[in-house]
């Protein structure tokens, strides 16, 4: 009885396996994409916040003040619908990837500028007092120690960024949400799809907290 | 001593905002001394080892070191640009209070980082040399621990060979065993003495009265942002001029004499 259930059920399903692993695939690889670009805008304007120039420190408080006061889904109607007005006209997946690294990136950012705080003054005064130039500094002492303190909160940047890729369904990239709304167009069964869909998310916010839970341990040692 | 100084600083100066904290120092150190610096807190005398290697930019005043000539009265033109500092503090040796070793890194990582990339060393020679330097202190077997598996004291060691792998010409040690338990402050000390041994130039803020009194050529009480004694150590150590000195000296002997008494009695 339940058997038979199961097995029409996934009659239903079958179908669609290709199209689902299609769909989750690309999000792995806008998210992976994102992660990318949230990661490069973050640090930059980190650094842009601790800066000796008076410019960068209010560029990086302008774009941490805009990108995390506005929301996410108008960020990327700005970006996808708006710049083709100003002769900049991007595909979807370029300008959904571009939107949510801009949107990761001022997250990152106030993380990467507490991780910094958080580094002991007698780190950078060591490294100082032995020659070492600004660039060194960072890149070899403080900004490896930092990379350790803000791993927790980095990682669950990482997940809101995969779960934020659906928002990517209203400018036409053919992510695991938009797919799932399509089949569910035609099949009317939003119940079984949607929690499909869910699972699926889950699934990879899962892998991400395990292996975030893996690297933690790894350093855990040097600690 | 007719040789020029190693290190000329005249009329040093600085001020944090509208508070001065040193109000014009002048010394010479030549090679080979080992100078005790001693007053209370808050007397400039860690400011003053700060403003040597420009960890704290002094107000005014000027310093010669090895070739460098460095004006630091305002609006003077011979302010140290980025590269002289680098350069200026690859050559001048600097221990702090609270270790600093990088966490991040083993502790012969800790030791060959600024020779290869400050100095530019080839990482095999930088490794030996490491490695010598950590067998002369015991360590050696401790190249791949962490900082967090060692004591203070070999922390504090470790630190010493950090600063020691540059070569410097100079060691600055900033009450390098204010923080130790006092059982860890007796290996840090032989090790500072030993470099002295070897002719080391050194210059030393600390509150250990009788090192000073052992090791060094020469001692400098500071007092409210100026050098207020200055001479051997039998001379000002044993036959203080200046009422704040002795007032100063009664007040950590005593501590001294406290903690040992209550070391003996067994008491927290």
């Amino acid at each position: 009885m339940i058997a038979d259930r199961i097995a029409s059920w996934w009659e239903g399903f079958a179908p669609y396996v290709p199209g689902f692993a299609q769909a989750s695939w690309l999000v792995i690889v806008l998210s992976l994409l994102a992660i990318l670009v949230s990661w490069g805008c973050g640090l930059l304007a980190a650094l842009g916040k601790v800066s000796r120039f008076a410019a960068l420190r209010q560029a990086s408080h302008f774009y941490i003040w805009f990108v995390r006061g506005t929301p996410t889904l108008i960020q990327i109607f700005i970006i996808y619908f708006g710049l083709p007005q100003l002769g900049l006209r991007l595909s979807p997946f370029v300008a959904g990837v571009v939107a949510l690294g801009i949107n990761g990136g001022a997250y990152v950012a106030e993380i990467v500028r507490a991780g910094l705080s958080a580094i002991p003054k007698g780190q950078t005064e060591s490294a100082q007092a032995l020659g070492m130039g600004r660039w060194q500094m960072m890149s070899r002492i403080i900004l490896p120690q930092v990379f350790r303190v803000i791993l927790p909160p980095v990682t669950n940047e990482a997940i809101t960024m995969v779960k934020n890729t659906s928002l990517l369904s209203t400018i036409t990239v053919v992510e695991l949400t938009l797919y799932s709304q399509t089949i569910i167009a035609t099949t009317f069964r939003p119940f079984e799809f949607y929690i499909a869909t869910a699972l699926i998310y889950l699934l990879m916010t899962t892998l991400i907290s395990q292996a975030a839970g893996r690297l933690e341990r790894h350093y855990a040692r040097s600690l | 001593m007719e040789a020029a100084p190693l290190v000329r600083i005249r009329d040093l100066k600085k001020s944090f905002g509208a508070h001065p904290v040193l109000k014009g120092v002048s010394l010479d150190v030549h090679a080979g001394e080992v100078v005790s610096i001693i007053g209370a807190s808050g007397s400039g005398k860690s400011t003053f080892l700060r403003c040597i290697n420009v960890l704290e930019m002094p107000s005014g005043g000027t310093m010669d070191f090895e070739g460098f000539h460095f004006d630091y009265e305002e609006g003077a033109r011979r302010a140290p640009t980025a590269g002289q500092l680098r350069e200026l503090r690859a050559r001048i040796g600097m221990v702090f209070q609270s270790y600093n070793l990088w966490p991040h890194m083993s502790v012969l990582e800790n030791v060959i980082e600024a020779p290869i990339r400050v100095k530019g060393e080839a990482p095999a020679d930088a490794v030996a040399k490491a490695e010598e330097l950590l067998a002369r202190i015991g360590l050696a077997e401790k190249r791949h621990a962490y900082p967090s598996r060692l004591s203070g004291g070999q922390q504090q060691r470790v630190a010493i060979v950090r600063a020691l792998a540059m070569q410097p010409r100079l060691m600055l040690f900033d009450e390098v065993t204010s923080a130790l338990d006092p059982e860890l402050v007796g290996e840090v000390l032989s090790l500072m003495a030993s470099l002295a041994g070897e002719g080391m130039t050194m210059l030393l803020v600390t509150h250990e009265i009788g090192f000073a009194r052992e090791v060094s050529n020469r001692v400098l009480f500071f007092d409210q942002g100026v050098i207020a004694e200055d001479g051997p150590p039998g001379e000002v150590l044993r036959q203080p001029r200046s009422e704040r000195l002795k007032q100063f000296l009664r007040r950590v002997l005593h501590e001294d004499a406290y903690g040992a008494e209550a070391g003996a009695g067994g008491a927290a």
